[in-house]
């Protein structure tokens, strides 16, 4: 193996890992941290902080062509549609829950 | 006529046809060949048409007095619900797209078959799956639940076989689901060199459109279905004892049974342009706004589910909203209406079956389009939700649309499916028939819909009998034109005239092959530098100041 | 078509079209994958929004250590798996054999695990039965979306390990580093079911916890 295949095999996705494994340590360390506020959006936010990198360095979304970007964002962006009007009527309902 | 694309083809006789390579079950049954897939396909969704429509003769004669007894309330109850369930599922949503779109999206890209054609063959398994869990489902009695599944009926009251049905609908919908990926990744990866997006046949674009609403659409169904099948195992999500809100259900259920009946236009709309183009030789109005049009469609169609729901307990908030919506996605489907129009001025109209297919779809859609108008504005859904007016609206643009345009593409393309011709005349009596049972069958329901007669009760009040009459009266008409098609066309397979290569004299690559084609489709890979629909020069036509002089009738006494 | 002795599958004009082309599919397949759970997540949504102390107790019962087992060795066999598909692309064919070997132990390891958990959630009575231990409304929803969620999650990755070991036919074969598409899609595939767990993680095993 050459040195640029090393780098390009082996030590790029591993450190896309350490990155993935630092994400897992804070969003427990904060989930476990007693009445801390905003706990379900950082914990989700974590998650698709590690979502992307896995996206981009594990499956290749950094070399790929832009129409095959829209397609990885394209569920996203759909399911966004979802969960806007979806709660678009719930929380505008006057009876509680 | 100028050509498209050059590209010297076999004489016939030369390569044997798709249909002459291997004549066994096996060859047919386990054929990668999309030709051959859509054949199959045909023969499936043929045979579930019958069933489902069977199921709506039987109701259709139940409603034929006031309070028949031909039926009993759970039996009726079980046959709209599988006459939708299966009209839905295994016929009007693979129709056009698996047959059809099968048969001529490589051809019209100049593909040898579509991306993954060993998918494309999966794609059929799993409708065959699909459609034997839902035989199943009918011999255990059919579901009652209506074909929307409504929570707590669905999962918690209901004693039929729904389990049975929730599982074929949901293999059914992978079938969708993955046809959906392959008819994406074909358009965008195999056409031809000088086939551009904007010289792409319209009828591409409309299953590259519906492909999208599939790909999208289909999977929020099959969770929700798969959630309603825990539920009934002992799972609640949507029970209301234990905090779930049976509208998530419906919410869920409409977000992709929404744009699902734009999967059921959106090919029916490809359709209609190259019908119209073809048989009133004129380019169509408005390419581009055609195919936005399509895209527009069927973006926004994700957005207006909740018009479903205005009587459900949403807020009215999300009532406004969907409601504003809901008249905002009518603009793409009236542009496309008015180009069609536009298309035929000043053209060399051929009344053969197809265009009379196509002009009764510009009809009948339009009806049902502008009575779709009136159930987006919430003060009148509130009135007619629920009422036949609603099941005219959707049988307007689902059967009147859809199911015309299936027969007029069914029509326009057997020469080249089959390399036979029709007997003319019998197809031209059975368009005319279909148009006049159709309407027969469906105008009264307006009618008493907006009067009032509720939807799903297999009994009602006298002032509706003499709608119903004419109601039932128009099905016999209707299934008579549904029958016919059998007849002639089966007919033609056997004894039908030969078919040329290219026997109506279009534009589109389809026709540059032999019919019917070889497997391979192109000798070689056409080469395309014109526009689609090229009939004549663009933006021309005779107009009044280049007439030539006239003599009156008379002479000077 | 091989000149470098790769096997372009019919329709394709090409190796690289057919690569590019099945990447495509394999992305708008992730796509409706997304909608499938992104549906699941929306009644999770819906469930917390109407009953946050309800929700916050019943994930208070979620076995975290079990639950954190599973994420640290998915999100390595997810290190393996882009290692052995960026190998194969290298032509380094032992170095993709033995990743993928180790993909599929660490995703049967995840599979022995989650049976494990599933044996203790039913002995601590957190199948929403008669048996349920929980009260309050939203509780059962919160468990019926684990019992779901991760029961769907698991079939994936089932689906997955099938996937991997076809690869690990190929590699023994010696065809592996041949046939780039089917290691660029499986990648894809491993990858995603791993970023779902990422996010059933947060809402599981990250509910309630002080």
């Amino acid at each position: 193996m050459t040195r640029r295949q090393w780098k390009q095999v082996v030590a790029t996705p591993f450190a896309a890992w350490a990155a993935l494994a630092l994400g897992i340590g804070l969003t427990c360390g904060y989930a476990l941290m007693g009445a801390s506020p905003f706990k379900p959006a950082i914990a989700l936010a974590i998650a698709a902080c590690q979502a992307a990198v896995s996206a981009i360095v594990f499956m290749r979304l950094d070399r790929a062509s832009a129409l095959v970007r829209f397609a990885a964002v394209s569920g996203v962006l759909w399911l966004s549609f979802l969960f806007i009007l979806s709660f678009c009527d719930y929380l505008s309902r006057a009876y509680p829950p | 006529m100028s050509a498209q694309a050059s590209a010297p083809q076999a004489a016939p006789g030369d390569e044997p046809s798709y249909l002459d390579e291997g004549h066994s079950v096996a060859s047919w049954i386990f054929s990668t060949d999309h030709k051959r897939i859509a054949i199959l396909y045909a023969v499936s969704i043929t045979v579930f048409f019958f069933i489902g429509g069977a199921a709506a003769t039987l109701m259709r004669i139940q409603l034929f007095e006031p309070n028949n007894s031909f039926v009993s309330a759970a039996q009726y109850n079980r046959l709209f619900t599988m006459h939708g369930i299966i009209m839905v599922w295994f016929f009007l949503v693979p129709s056009i797209p698996t047959t059809l779109g099968n048969f001529l999206v490589p051809m019209m890209i100049g593909a040898k078959d579509v991306a993954l054609p060993k998918l494309n063959l999966t794609s059929w398994w799993l409708y065959v799956g699909g459609a034997i869990f839902t035989i199943v489902c009918l011999i255990g009695g059919g579901v009652d639940t209506g074909w929307t599944f409504y929570t707590p009926y669905s999962t918690l009251y209901s004693n039929a076989a729904v389990l049975s049905a929730a599982a074929g609908v949901f293999v059914v919908g992978f079938s969708s689901i993955l046809t959906g990926v392959n008819m994406i990744t074909t358009v965008h990866m195999l056409r031809a060199p000088g086939l551009t997006w904007f010289r792409l046949p319209l009828f591409v674009w409309g299953i590259y459109a519906t492909s999208l609403v599939m790909v999208l659409a289909t999977p929020v169904l099959a969770m929700t279905l798969l959630l309603v099948i825990a539920e009934r195992m002992g799972l609640p999500v949507f029970d209301p004892r234990f905090g779930g809100d049976p509208v998530l259900f419906q919410h869920l259920f409409w977000f992709y049974s929404h744009p699902a009946v734009y999967i059921m236009i959106l090919p029916a709309m490809g359709v209609i342009s190259e019908i119209i183009a073809s048989e009133a030789r004129r380019r169509v109005f408005g390419y581009k706004a055609m195919a936005v049009a399509m895209l527009s469609i069927a973006v926004l169609g994700f957005l207006v589910w909740g018009h479903h729901m205005f009587v459900a307990g949403m807020s009215p908030f999300a009532d406004i909203v969907f409601s504003f919506l809901s008249f905002v996605i009518a603009v793409p489907s009236a542009i496309k209406v008015f180009n069609w129009t536009a298309t035929l001025y000043r053209g060399e109209i051929r009344f053969g079956a197809p265009m009379l297919y196509a002009l009764g779809f510009l009809g009948l859609f339009t009806v049902g389009g502008l009575t779709g108008l009136f159930l987006a504005s919430v003060p009148v859904d509130v009135h007619v939700h629920g009422t036949y007016f609603v099941i005219a609206h959707f049988h307007y643009i689902m059967v009147g649309g859809s199911v015309s345009a299936y027969f007029g593409g069914l029509h326009y393309w057997w020469p080249k499916i089959t390399g036979r011709m029709y007997l003319e005349w019998w197809a031209r009596l059975a368009a005319i028939t279909m148009f006049l049972g159709f309407n027969f069958t469906f105008f009264p329901q307006f009618i008493a819909g907006y009067l009032g007669m509720p939807r799903r009760h297999f009994v009602y009040a006298p002032q509706y009998h003499l709608y119903n009459v004419m109601s039932s009266t128009g099905a016999v008409v209707l299934a008579a034109a549904y029958l016919l098609p059998l007849f002639y066309l089966g007919w033609s397979l056997v004894w039908g005239a030969r078919a040329g290569a290219n026997p109506w004299n279009a534009t589109g690559l389809e026709w540059l092959t032999p019919s019917p084609p070889p497997k391979q489709n192109f000798a070689r890979t056409p080469r395309v530098d014109n526009d689609p629909y090229d009939y004549h020069e663009p933006e021309t036509g005779p107009t009044q100041a280049d007439q030539p002089p006239r003599q009156p009738q008379g002479g000077v006494a | 078509m091989s000149q470098t002795g790769v096997t372009v599958r019919e329709p394709w004009p090409d190796a690289r079209r057919e690569e590019t082309g099945l990447q495509f599919a394999m992305w708008v397949f992730l796509a409706t994958e997304v909608l499938f759970f992104g549906a699941l997540i929306c009644t999770y949504a819906v469930n917390r929004w109407a009953h946050p102390a309800a929700v916050r107790e019943a994930g208070r019962h979620a076995a975290f250590a079990y639950g954190l087992a599973n994420t640290v060795i998915l999100t390595l066999s997810g290190l393996s798996m882009a290692i052995a598909d960026r190998a194969v692309k290298e032509q380094l064919g032992a170095l993709a054999k033995a990743c993928l070997w180790i993909t599929l132990a660490l995703g049967t390891a995840f599979v022995v695990i989650k049976a494990l958990e599933y044996y203790k959630d039913i002995s601590d009575n957190l199948w929403p039965g008669p048996d349920f231990a929980l009260r309050g409304a939203g509780a059962r929803p919160f468990w019926s979306f684990y019992w779901v969620a991760t029961g769907v999650h698991a079939i994936h990755l089932t689906i997955g390990l099938g996937v991997v070991a076809r690869l690990l036919v190929f590699a023994h074969r010696g065809s592996l580093v041949r046939r780039v598409p089917s290691m660029t899609i499986s990648t894809l595939y491993w990858e995603f079911v791993d970023i779902v767990w990422l996010f059933l993680f947060a809402l599981i095993y990250l509910v309630g916890r002080t």
